[in-house]
């Protein structure tokens, strides 16, 4: 019996309310490793693909919030465990798409995975962190917790293909919103490979979306759409986050932008996309 | 107006015939030539002198004409087009009368910071409710429609179903959508269905009558075609595919086989009859695949209110979406116009 069989190839997808869609548009753009070698073809997202992930993320998020605290992070962590069980995967991509070698690629993605249990633990914890009671003048109990903004738009750093895109995109999720992700125009594939964990991971569909394509198409159109209410300006540069600011005030969106050296163990990007909702409740007899 | 019997052979059915852009009218005979109905077995006869649908032919032609990209400018023409030709209906047995004021509200002015936006054409409410709707829509182009006949089941005696017609149209209905007794077409009693046509028709004093098929319980294509003649030759003014409350409602080769029966009936007959499609159409994508379809089966003659209209509720949401999508280059919030 030969040894030889066929390649089994894959086909880098988009992830669309739970599902694996090529683009709408058919098109795909070749994705090259840092030295240049041809890695995969991925889906060169449309404007469509956009709007069609707006839609499920906006069908996802009333279900996500009202999901316990204690079951969100349940889910995360379990992302965590998927993101393990295929660690040497995700090395091998990050290794492949940032040029590291495999010792740090190893370790970019244990600090990943980390981050993961990071975001897993914050989900019953942000509301007394960001909420509280207040003091008042009055026979009033007053206290303050954090709503999430609802749908938000990641536009993913570029450079750290799957470190910044795990931070981008479950800091949001953690504290209840839904995610539209656009995964790093050059470095795509650790991005579309922990999209398929959350399938594997009791994410509800559409909770965490991931568009693929070109960042200069696709962001515009993010910024633009009126149903998204915040936008991680995170993978632009600052002149062009001007611009995609500019869009996203239109609809009066949250905008987060990253500091230069933002601190791993910040509290920001938990803060970026909620809502503080006060109530006022009558004391006394 | 010359009656006269139609003799099996003048009926012309072609399945599927090609439009090209030169014909793509139909030529509706001079002179108006209803066949008149005497006995049920010349109704039969007739009906079954109509050729069969070429199934696979009518859905692989829907499918086609579904693909068809319509863009830019054309498409707000044709989203605005196909708010004008909205029923805008609520037919829950929840309905109340501040229901039904919104909804005429609405139907009055559809998105009420834009008055370029046309009205639709007609609320559609039970009968009970028609009054109401009468008299918050005034003295509006807005027709008030109405359910009847024991819809959507049809099950009730004739006198019942008569009754029924007959208070909804001294209460104010411009238009009435009966159904069909579904029941007595699938077992044959076709005279029967036939005889219920005229009667309505004939209750309906000066409203229109819709005759609504309810393709999704006829089974067959065949049947579809049947029963389009049926409620022609019985005086309908519309035929109309669906209730909107059994599983299968208005599809696309549904509707282009009741298009091509009312292009065959206008061709022979001289009478033109119009063609509503109703129930689980809810995007702007499927009411331009509608208008696509009409356009090509019966060309643009048909493309008015008078001769084509959408049952609708959600719809009108989506097409003012799209609308304003097409305008601010954005996609819009979809809470951006009132709930239904």
């Amino acid at each position: 019996m030969s040894d030889a069989r066929l390649d089994v190839r894959k086909t880098y997808k988009l992830l669309i309310n739970g599902a694996f869609p090529r683009s709408e548009s058919g098109r795909s753009y070749e994705v090259t490793s840092a030295k240049g070698a041809f890695l995969a073809n991925a889906a060169q997202g449309s404007r469509k693909d956009v709007r069609d992930a707006v839609t499920a993320a906006r069908g996802a998020q009333a279900k996500w919030w009202n999901a316990t605290a204690y079951n969100r992070g349940q889910v995360i962590y379990r992302l965590a465990e998927m993101a393990e069980s295929r660690r040497d995967e995700l090395a091998e991509h990050v290794a492949l798409a940032e040029g590291m070698n495999s010792r740090t690629s190893q370790k970019t993605v244990s600090a990943s995975i980390d981050r993961i249990v990071w975001y897993a633990g914050w989900t019953d914890k942000i509301a007394q962190v960001l909420g509280g009671t207040n003091p008042v003048a009055g026979p009033f109990f007053n206290f303050s917790i954090p709503l999430p903004s609802g749908v938000v738009g990641v536009i993913s750093v570029q450079e750290s293909s799957l470190l910044g895109f795990v931070d981008a995109v479950l800091a949001p999720i953690c504290v209840g919103n839904t995610v539209v992700a656009l995964a790093s125009e050059a470095r795509p594939t650790p991005a579309v490979l922990l999209g398929e964990m959350t399938s594997s991971s009791d994410f509800p569909g559409g909770v965490l979306n991931v568009v693929t394509g070109l960042t200069g198409e696709l962001a515009p159109v993010l910024a633009a759409h009126e149903d998204v209410d915040g936008l991680d300006l995170s993978g632009v540069t600052f002149e062009v986050g001007d611009e995609l600011a500019a869009l996203a005030a239109g609809s009066i969106k949250r905008v987060f932008r990253p500091h230069e050296k933002e601190s791993d163990s910040s509290l920001r990007r938990l803060r970026a996309f909620v809502e503080t909702s006060t109530v006022w409740h009558t004391i006394g007899q | 107006m010359t009656r006269r019997v139609a003799s099996v052979d003048q009926v012309s059915t072609t399945p599927l015939r090609l439009v090209t852009v030169e014909d793509r009218n139909v030529q509706i005979a001079s002179t108006i030539a209803v066949p008149v109905i005497e006995t049920e077995a010349q109704l039969k006869a007739l009906i079954v002198s109509l050729s069969g649908v070429d199934a696979v032919g009518a859905e692989a032609r829907a499918a086609k004409l579904s693909t068809r990209s319509i863009k830019k400018s054309t498409k707000l023409a044709a989203i605005e087009m196909a708010i004008s030709m909205i029923d805008l209906t609520t037919l829950e047995g929840a309905d109340t009368p501040g229901r039904v004021t919104s909804l005429c509200t609405k139907a009055m002015r559809p998105d009420p910071r834009d008055l370029t936006v046309p009205s639709v054409a007609a609320v559609c409410v039970y009968p009970d409710l028609v009054a109401h709707a009468r008299s918050v829509l005034g003295s509006s182009p807005v027709a008030v429609a109405s359910v009847a006949t024991a819809f959507p089941s049809g099950r009730a005696s004739l006198k019942v179903k008569l009754m029924d017609v007959r208070e909804a149209v001294s209460a104010g209905a411009d238009e009435i959508d009966m159904v069909i007794d579904r029941g007595a077409f699938l077992s044959g009693r076709l005279g029967q269905v036939f005889d219920e046509v005229v009667a309505v028709k004939e209750a309906c004093g000066h409203a229109h009558l819709k005759v609504i098929l309810e393709t999704g319980e006829l089974v067959t294509y065949d049947n579809v075609r049947r029963a389009s003649w049926v409620a022609m030759l019985g005086g309908a003014d519309f035929i109309k595919t669906s209730t909107g409350k059994v599983t299968v409602n208005a599809t696309l080769p549904n509707a282009l086989v009741m298009l091509e029966a009312v292009r065959d009936f206008a061709e022979t007959a001289g009478r033109t009859v119009g063609v509503k499609v109703a129930g689980g159409i809810r995007t702007s994508k499927d009411a331009i695949r509608y208008l696509v379809l009409v356009n090509e089966t019966v060309g643009s003659t048909w493309l008015t209110p008078n001769l084509f209209r959408l049952g609708a509720s959600s719809l009108l949401n989506d097409l003012l979406m799209q609308r304003l999508k097409q305008q601010r280059g954005a996609y819009v919030r979809a809470d951006e116009f009132s709930g239904d």
